[in-house]
C-alpha cells in the first residue's frame, strides 16, 4: 500500500496544518511516511504546496514522481490544476470551489470549472461557505481533509487523533472545533 | 522504538541538544532557519541550562563565536543558508587551519533551484576547498544520525565537520528515532593552545601541514563510514556496465525508480572526501559511471579529471542530466533511459501567483512615497537589498534596480554615485543594514558620497519568519556613531498619512550634496501579530 499526497493552495491558507495532521495520524498507524513543503518566499500569498507520501514500505524519495500522485488536495481551485502533471490518471481532485484571487490575471471561473470537467474525479466543495455554516471560520482547512478523508489510507478517527495531537496544544476549544469540521467535511455521515 | 515527526532541520536540532550541544550560533536563512529556532524554542520549553541558542548579526559573527566556544571545550553549532557560507567564509577556511577543540558541526542549507534565493551554489564545494569532512544525508534519520555521532568525529579528528543539506531535506518531515541525551562538555582547555590560534606564518605553515597529514584519517572515516555503501550484485547484468554514483538524497531518487531494486552496481555517498577505495572497486566493475548528484557536478568533475582520461563519466556535465536546478525523481529516470509519464498536463489558464508584499506593511507605504518623489527625476536608480522589501521589485511598484547580496544596496549606490548616477538612492532593511550595511555606510560617511539611504525598519527579520534583529531601537544611534550628520539623519512613521511628508523628506534629502539616511520605522505587522498571540 502506498499513497501519494499533493497538497496545495496559497500561503496562509493552512495547507500544511492538513500535512501536519495526516502525518500525525500515519504515523500512528506505523506507517512510513514522508513529507516535503516548499516554505520562504510562499509565505506571503504565493503558492504553496507540499508533498506528502504514505505507505507500509520505507518511502524512498521525499518528492512524488510526475503521474503518480493519488489525490490533489488543494484549498484552491486554480492551485489543484498546477499540479496536475503529478496526477495519476485515475487520480482524485479534491477541492475548495472559493478562488482566492489575489492576482490580476486570475482565470476566468468558468474556464477553470471547464478544466475540471476535463478531468475523471474530482470532488469540489465550498469550504468557506460550510466554515461560515459551522461559525468555524478558521477550520476551512480542516473541512477540506474531511471531504478527502474517503480517499486517504487512513481511518477516520486516526485522523481525528491526529487533529486532537495537532491542535491540543491551543486548547479544547479549538480541538472540538476542529473535529467538528472534520465532520462536516467528511458529509457528517462518519 | 519511538518515531517521532521532524522535519529534517528538527532532526538535525534534537540531534545537536541530544549530543550535548552547548551553543548555538546563526544568522537566519532559509531553508536554514528552524534548526536554531527548534533549538531555541527546546532551551525554553524544557529549561536546559547552560544552552546558548542565539541569532548574530550575522554567519561571520557566528561561526567565529562558536570557535570560541569549541576553544573553551564545548560543542557548538552554526547553521546558514549556502550564501551565508560566503560571508562565513574567510572565519571557515582559518577555523580549517587552526582545528578546533570542543566538536564543531557547521550545517550549511544549499538551495537547489533557487526556491527562496538568489543562486544555487553548492557548498560541498567549500568543504573541499577547506579540506574538512562533508556530510551529506540522504534522509532525515541519517542527518539526526549524523550530527549526533558527528561531534565525536569532528573532537576525534579535531577539525569542524561540514552537513550539507539542501531544501528538500530541511524541509521534509519523516519519523525519527532519537537517542539519550548526553552531557554537555566542561570547560577543558587543550594543553597547547597559541601555536594552534594564533596563525602568525610560522603557526600557520605548520597548521597547514597538519591540515594536510589529517588527509588521510579523513579519507580513512569516509572510506569506513556507514554513510558510504557500495552494492554490487554477485551476477551482475551483462554488457557494458553502467555502475550508478549517488550522493545524499539522489540515492533516494534511485531506489524510488527501481522499487524492487537496481541490479547494477551502485556506490551510495553521503560523506567526504570521496571514498577512493569504494570508487576504485565500482570503477573496476564498471564500464561507464553515471553520477546523480544535487547542486554542482562537484563529484563528477573530481571523477573525471581534467582531461577526460580513462572511464566515462555522465551526469550534469554532459548533459545526461540538467546542469541546473534541484534533483528530482524525474530527473534520474530519464537520465536512466526511462520514461517519465504524466497523463495530464498544466492548463494554459493557470497563471502564476508571485507573492507580495503583505497588505499593511510598512514597506509598501515607503515604496509608494519613494516611487511619487523620484517621478520627477528621470534617471533615478534604486539599489536594494535582500528582504521582504525586495518585492518592491514587482508590480504596483517595480521601484528597485538591484538585489545582490547582503549590504550591497548601500555601497553599489555610492559606487554608482561616485560614476555620476542622481538621485542614487539605497533601500535596505534593518536586519541586512546590521548584518552588513553598516560598514558600507561608513564608507560612504567617509567620502561623503552623494547617497540617500533608506533603512526601512521594521524591526524584525521579516523575510526569514520574524526573528529577532540584532539592532532594533537602535538603528538611528548607529547611523549617528557612523557620521551621519544629524541634520540628514532622519525617522518617520510609514504610513498612509505621512505619505506626502515622506515624499517631500525623500526629495529634499535627494537634493543634499552628500550622504542623508531616513528611518522609516514601523513593526512588521506579522511579527506583531505573532507576538499579541504568545501573549494571549
Ligand atoms: C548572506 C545571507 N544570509 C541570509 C540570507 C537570508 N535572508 C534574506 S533577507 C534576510 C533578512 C531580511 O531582514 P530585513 O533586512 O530586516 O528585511 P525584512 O525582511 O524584515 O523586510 C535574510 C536573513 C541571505 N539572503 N543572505
Ligand atoms: S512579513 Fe512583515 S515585513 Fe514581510 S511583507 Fe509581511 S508585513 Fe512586510
Amino acid at each position: 500500500m502506498k499513497t501519494d499526497i499533493i497538497l496545495a493552495g496559497v500561503g496562509g491558507q493552512g495547507i500544511l496544518s492538513i500535512a501536519a495532521v495526516i502525518g500525525e495520524a500515519a504515523l500512528e498507524d506505523g506507517l512510513y511516511m514522508k513529507q516535503s513543503e516548499v516554505h520562504g518566499m510562499s509565505q506571503r500569498g504565493g503558492d504553496v504546496q507540499s508533498h506528502l507520501r504514505i505507505s507500509d514500505r520505507p518511502v524512498a524519495s521525499d518528492l512524488i514522481p510526475s503521474g503518480s500522485a493519488d489525490i490533489i488536495i488543494s484549498l484552491e481551485p486554480m492551485e489543484a490544476l498546477r499540479y496536475l502533471p503529478y496526477l495519476k490518471k485515475d487520480g482524485w481532485i479534491v477541492a475548495s470551489s472559493r478562488p482566492f484571487e489575489n492576482i490580476p490575471n486570475y482565470p476566468d471561473r468558468e474556464k477553470v470549472m471547464a478544466e475540471y470537467n476535463k478531468l475523471p474525479h474530482t470532488v469540489m466543495l465550498d469550504v468557506e461557505q460550510i466554515a461560515k455554516d459551522l461559525g468555524a471560520l478558521r477550520s476551512g482547512n480542516v473541512i477540506l481533509l474531511g471531504a478527502a478523508s474517503p480517499y486517504l489510507p487512513i481511518d477516520f478517527f486516526k485522523l481525528e487523533n491526529g487533529i486532537r495531537s495537532i491542535f491540543g496544544r491551543k486548547g479544547g476549544d479549538v480541538v472540538e472545533m476542529n473535529l467538528k469540521a472534520l465532520r462536516a467535511g467528511a458529509g457528517g455521515k462518519v | 522504538m519511538n518515531k517521532q515527526l521532524f522535519l529534517g532541520d528538527e532532526a538535525i536540532a534534537q540531534a545537536a541538544i541530544d549530543a550535548g550541544l552547548s551553543g548555538v550560533y546563526s544568522y537566519p536563512g532559509t531553508p536554514s532557519t528552524e534548526i536554531t529556532e527548534y533549538i531555541q524554542n527546546a532551551v525554553k520549553k524544557e529549561h536546559i541550562p547552560f544552552l546558548h541558542a542565539v541569532w548574530c548579526s550575522n554567519e561571520k559573527t557566528a561561526l567565529e563565536t562558536a570557535l570560541g566556544m569549541s576553544y573553551a571545550g564545548k560543542r557548538t553549532l552554526s547553521c546558514m543558508k549556502h550564501v551565508g557560507l560566503n560571508v562565513a567564509a574567510d572565519a571557515f577556511m582559518n577555523i580549517a587551519m587552526s582545528g578546533i577543540n570542543g566538536g564543531m558541526i557547521i550545517v550549511t542549507a544549499d538551495d537547489p533551484s533557487m526556491h527562496s534565493s538568489q543562486n544555487e551554489q553548492d557548498n560541498r564545494v567549500y568543504g573541499n576547498f577547506a579540506m574538512i569532512p562533508v556530510f551529506e544525508p540522504s534522509n532525515q534519520q541519517e542527518a539526526y544520525d549524523m550530527v549526533y555521532e558527528g561531534y565525536d568525529l569532528s573532537e576525534k579528528l579535531g577539525y569542524p565537520v561540514l552537513l550539507r543539506i539542501t531544501t528538500r531535506m530541511a524541509h521534509s518531515r519523516a519519523g525519527i528515532v532519537t537517542r539519550d541525551r548526553k552531557p554537555q562538555n566542561p570547560v577543558r582547555l587543550e594543553k597547547e593552545t597559541k601555536s594552534k590560534y594564533i596563525l602568525l606564518p610560522a603557526n600557520a605553515r605548520n597548521r597547514f601541514k597538519r591540515l594536510l597529514e589529517a588527509q588521510s584519517a579523513f579519507l580513512e572515516a569516509s572510506e569506513r563510514s556507514k554513510y558510504n555503501c557500495l552494492s554490487i550484485s554477485p551476477s551482475p547484468p551483462e554488457g557494458g556496465l553502467l555502475g550508478i554514483v549517488a550522493c545524499g538524497l539522489a540515492f533516494n531518487y534511485l531506489q524510488e525508480n527501481f522499487p524492487n531494486g537496481f541490479e547494477n552496481p551502485v556506490l551510495k555517498i553521503s560523506q567526504y572526501p570521496l571514498p577512493k577505495k569504494q570508487l576504485l572497486q565500482l570503477a573496476e566493475a564498471c564500464d561507464e559511471i553515471l553520477v546523480l548528484e544535487d547542486g554542482f557536478p562537484v563529484v563528477e568533475e573530481q571523477l573525471k579529471g581534467y582531461l577526460g582520461i580513462g572511464l566515462k563519466v555522465h551526469g550534469r556535465l554532459d548533459g545526461t542530466l540538467q546542469r541546473d536546478g534541484e534533483l528530482t525523481p524525474d530527473k534520474v529516470r530519464k537520465a536512466l533511459g526511462m520514461e517519465v509519464i504524466s497523463p495530464y498536463s498544466v492548463p494554459e489558464i493557470v497563471a502564476a501567483r508571485p507573492p507580495a508584499l503583505c497588505a499593511g506593511c510598512g514597506h509598501r507605504d515607503v515604496y509608494d512615497a519613494l516611487n511619487e518623489a523620484l517621478k520627477e527625476y528621470g534617471d533615478a536608480k534604486v539599489f536594494s537589498d535582500i528582504g521582504c522589501y525586495t518585492l518592491g521589485a514587482l508590480p504596483p511598484w517595480q521601484a528597485i534596480d538591484s538585489c545582490i547580496d547582503m549590504g550591497a544596496s548601500i555601497t553599489m549606490a555610492r559606487g554608482a554615485a561616485d560614476a555620476g548616477i542622481f538621485p542614487s538612492v539605497a533601500v535596505i532593511g534593518d536586519s541586512t543594514f546590521t548584518h552588513s550595511g553598516m560598514t558600507g555606510l561608513l564608507d560612504c560617511v567617509n567620502s561623503n558620497a552623494n547617497v540617500l539611504i533608506i533603512i526601512s525598519d521594521n524591526e524584525t527579520t521579516g523575510m526569514t519568519g520574524g526573528q529577532d534583529s540584532a539592532a532594533t531601537g537602535r538603528i538611528h544611534a548607529i547611523c549617528k556613531g557612523i557620521g551621519v550628520h544629524p541634520d540628514h539623519l532622519h525617522a518617520i512613521v510609514p504610513l498612509k498619512k505621512n505619505h506626502g511628508e515622506i515624499k517631500a523628506l525623500i526629495q529634499k534629502e535627494i537634493e543634499y550634496q552628500g550622504v542623508s539616511v531616513i528611518v522609516p520605522c514601523r513593526e512588521c505587522i506579522q511579527t506583531h501579530a505573532r507576538k499579541v498571540r504568545q501573549k494571549s
